[in-house]
């Protein structure tokens, strides 16, 4: 081949942990074999990867360790399809390929001295756990940060083994909500955009910072709206059936942004102005 | 530009023998009532009177390619310890498409920008287009299907070509476009052009003249985005279609792929393949949801990404050459210069643009 980069080509990487999260969400730590790749590895928060298994296929992932923390990459992957289903049966010492960073990233930059309020639902809590792990980095460039975090039931809540670090942080107010009553369960109960419109995050100066399931997503701008929310206050992620990850193959455009390089980051005003496809 | 040279049709069999040396040479012939770009070889008669049925696409985007090999190898001293090996596949023989038409050329014009950008460079691509020299021949009629001329092209057109010949009286005038065309004309069996030169502007100025009214395509980026939301008009659009994906394999410009693994023991290859927007299973995502649920849905982003979206990328320009091979093709006739300028006829009014989703014409 000529000498330039092969866009396709995967750098090997060997699982060194795996983490099941929930019944379908399994959390895998990696490391690439390369060692100075892996030293010089960059990325910003809210990039994506594509994880191979080789004989089955590629498809993409959430980076969801922040870069302040080198020591191993992290992807949550969701139990949903062939290359999933997988993914899900390797486990420590396997080898996967990987394709990252791909996409942008959040823009952390322009919420430096705002307040931050995440909102995740279910396994659309990986993005945001990039993004809240680097700003409690860096926490002194940002002002109050807000989790609120719910899923299905206690069994889907992944990230369990962090949560009362979270919960026990005075520089980080977190809430964790399941949708129904159950044993045990000694925080909300409700489903994120009612409890959200009860804790009633300022939208002064704030940035709301929102992923899950679509459906949530919806019910959570409305709340984000009523509680005086700008749509260029409020960021989230897009999902799409991703193949080549760099701009070509066509699968995941919305008119003329493609997904998997003008996004996986939009605000809501930018959502805005894309055609209606998602 | 270097002298123009004439190839005698006595002499055509030897000059494409003398370009086979060291290069595969890709012709149009018959194959059964198609007509389709394969080697050439001792004996094959290139055919040279019409349009081919399917584009040269493939001699730079293969239909089907090894992005990779990978091999699973188990460590002996440790059973339990598999490494993965990758191997990247060999350079692309150099290659030559002879006989394509203009349009066939232009195709690579819109390849190039998305896979040869200065953000972006397609190894698998750039490689094989730097492999592949084209020698075109300009159209001397148009057919009822060509629109060449309506999207910044005509049936003489050099962009993208390394040659052109063009069909007089006993053989071809060639000229050089690119360096690698005055390398392909520097065969003794080309003689200069002389007076056969002046026949040959003729017959491409007939064929310009040949070619019926062009449809008129200014404003088609804007005027599709207006009919993004207009489910009645696609639905109309799309009604005919069977979602069967000729249009896509047949069209010089249309570049979408899939890739997928396929595994064999311990080893596999990863494919690269063209795929095509108007499947159902193009964009279905592992949950289940889809995009582009219904035809209508998927016909729309064709035409959209062909008049609209890349247009409004890549400062204007339209990805598709004008060939006509979707219409040609099509088993029930969809043309695609019908919906583009319905959507532009049909450009809707302020009050119009402002009516919810699904409103109708």
């Amino acid at each position: 081949m000529t000498e330039m980069p092969n866009l396709y080509l995967p750098e090997m990487a060997t699982i060194i942990e795996t983490v099941q999260e929930t019944p379908t969400i399994k959390t895998f730590r990696l490391v690439l074999n390369n060692e100075q790749r892996m030293k010089d590895f960059h990325f910003e928060p809210g990039q994506v990867g594509q994880l191979s298994v080789f004989g089955t296929g590629e498809a993409t992932f959430v980076i969801n360790s922040p870069p302040t923390r080198k020591e191993y990459l992290q992807f949550s992957v969701m139990r949903a399809g062939e290359v999933t289903a997988r993914l899900h049966s390797l486990n420590s010492g396997d080898q996967v390929g990987v394709r990252a960073p791909l996409g942008n990233w959040f823009p952390y930059e322009d919420m430096k001295g705002k307040d931050i309020v995440f909102i995740g639902g279910g396994i659309g809590m990986a993005p945001l756990r990039t993004l809240m792990l680097f700003m409690l980095d860096n926490r002194a460039d940002y002002g109050n940060i807000t989790l609120l975090y719910g899923a299905r039931s206690p069994v889907d809540m992944a990230f369990q083994y962090e949560l009362p670090e979270w919960l026990g942080r005075e520089d980080l107010k977190t809430t964790l909500t399941i949708d129904n009553p159950a044993q045990g369960w000694e925080h909300r109960v409700g489903l994120i955009p009612n409890v959200l419109l009860e804790m009633e995050p300022s939208a002064k100066n704030s940035v709301a910072i929102t992923c899950g399931p679509p459906i949530m997503i919806k019910f959570t701008l409305q709340a984000l709206k009523k509680l005086g929310y700008k749509d260029e206050q409020i960021i989230t992620t897009l999902e799409k059936r991703m193949k080549c990850g760099v701009g070509i193959c066509g699968r995941c455009n919305i008119g003329t942004k493609y997904v998997c390089v003008d996004g996986p980051v939009f605000s809501y005003a930018q959502l805005k102005e894309l055609p209606n496809e998602l | 530009m270097a002298q123009a040279k004439f190839l005698k049709e006595a002499d055509l069999a030897a000059w494409l023998g003398e370009l086979a040396k060291g290069r595969k040479v890709l012709v149009p012939q018959k194959d059964g009532d198609a007509v389709v770009f394969k080697p050439w070889h001792e004996g094959v008669k290139p055919v040279l009177d019409r349009q081919a049925t399917e584009s040269p696409k493939k001699a730079v985007f293969p239909a089907s390619e090894k992005l990779f090999r990978f091999s699973y190898i188990k460590d002996p001293e440790n059973p339990g310890k598999v490494r993965v090996e990758l191997e990247e596949p060999e350079k692309p023989e150099p290659a030559l498409v002879f006989g394509g038409r203009p349009c066939d050329a232009r195709g690579f014009l819109i390849f190039d920008r998305v896979y040869d950008s200065p953000k972006t460079r397609d190894s698998y691509y750039v490689a094989r287009r730097e492999a592949t020299a084209f020698v075109t021949l300009a159209c001397p009629e148009a057919s009822n299907t060509c629109f060449c001329h309506a999207v910044g092209s005509g049936p003489a057109d050099t962009a993208g070509s390394d040659a052109l010949m063009t069909p007089v009286e006993g053989g071809y005038v060639l000229e050089a476009i690119s360096p690698k065309g005055e390398e392909l004309l520097k065969s003794p069996l080309l003689s200069d052009a002389g007076d056969k030169l002046a026949q040959a502007e003729r017959v491409k100025a007939q064929a310009v003249e040949s070619l019926p009214p062009a449809p008129d395509f200014a404003g088609s980026p804007e005027a599709l985005m207006a009919r993004f939301d207009d489910m009645g008009f696609w639905e109309n659009a799309s009604a005919k279609c069977i979602s069967c994906g000729a249009c896509t394999y047949l069209c010089p410009t249309c570049y979408c792929f899939s890739i997928t693994d396929e595994e064999s023991g311990m080893k596999g290859v990863r494919m690269r393949s063209w795929d095509n927007c108007m499947s159902y299973q193009f964009t279905l995502e592992a949950s289940g949801h889809n995009p582009r649920p219904t035809k209508a849905h998927r016909l729309k982003n064709r035409v959209g990404h062909k008049f609209s979206y890349y247009p409004l990328i890549h400062k204007g320009a339209i990805a598709c050459c004008g060939c006509g091979r979707c219409i040609k093709s099509c088993p029930v006739s969809v043309d695609i210069r019908e919906i583009v300028t319905m959507a532009i006829e049909a450009a809707p009014t302020a009050e119009e643009s402002a009516q919810p989703q699904g409103a109708k014409q």
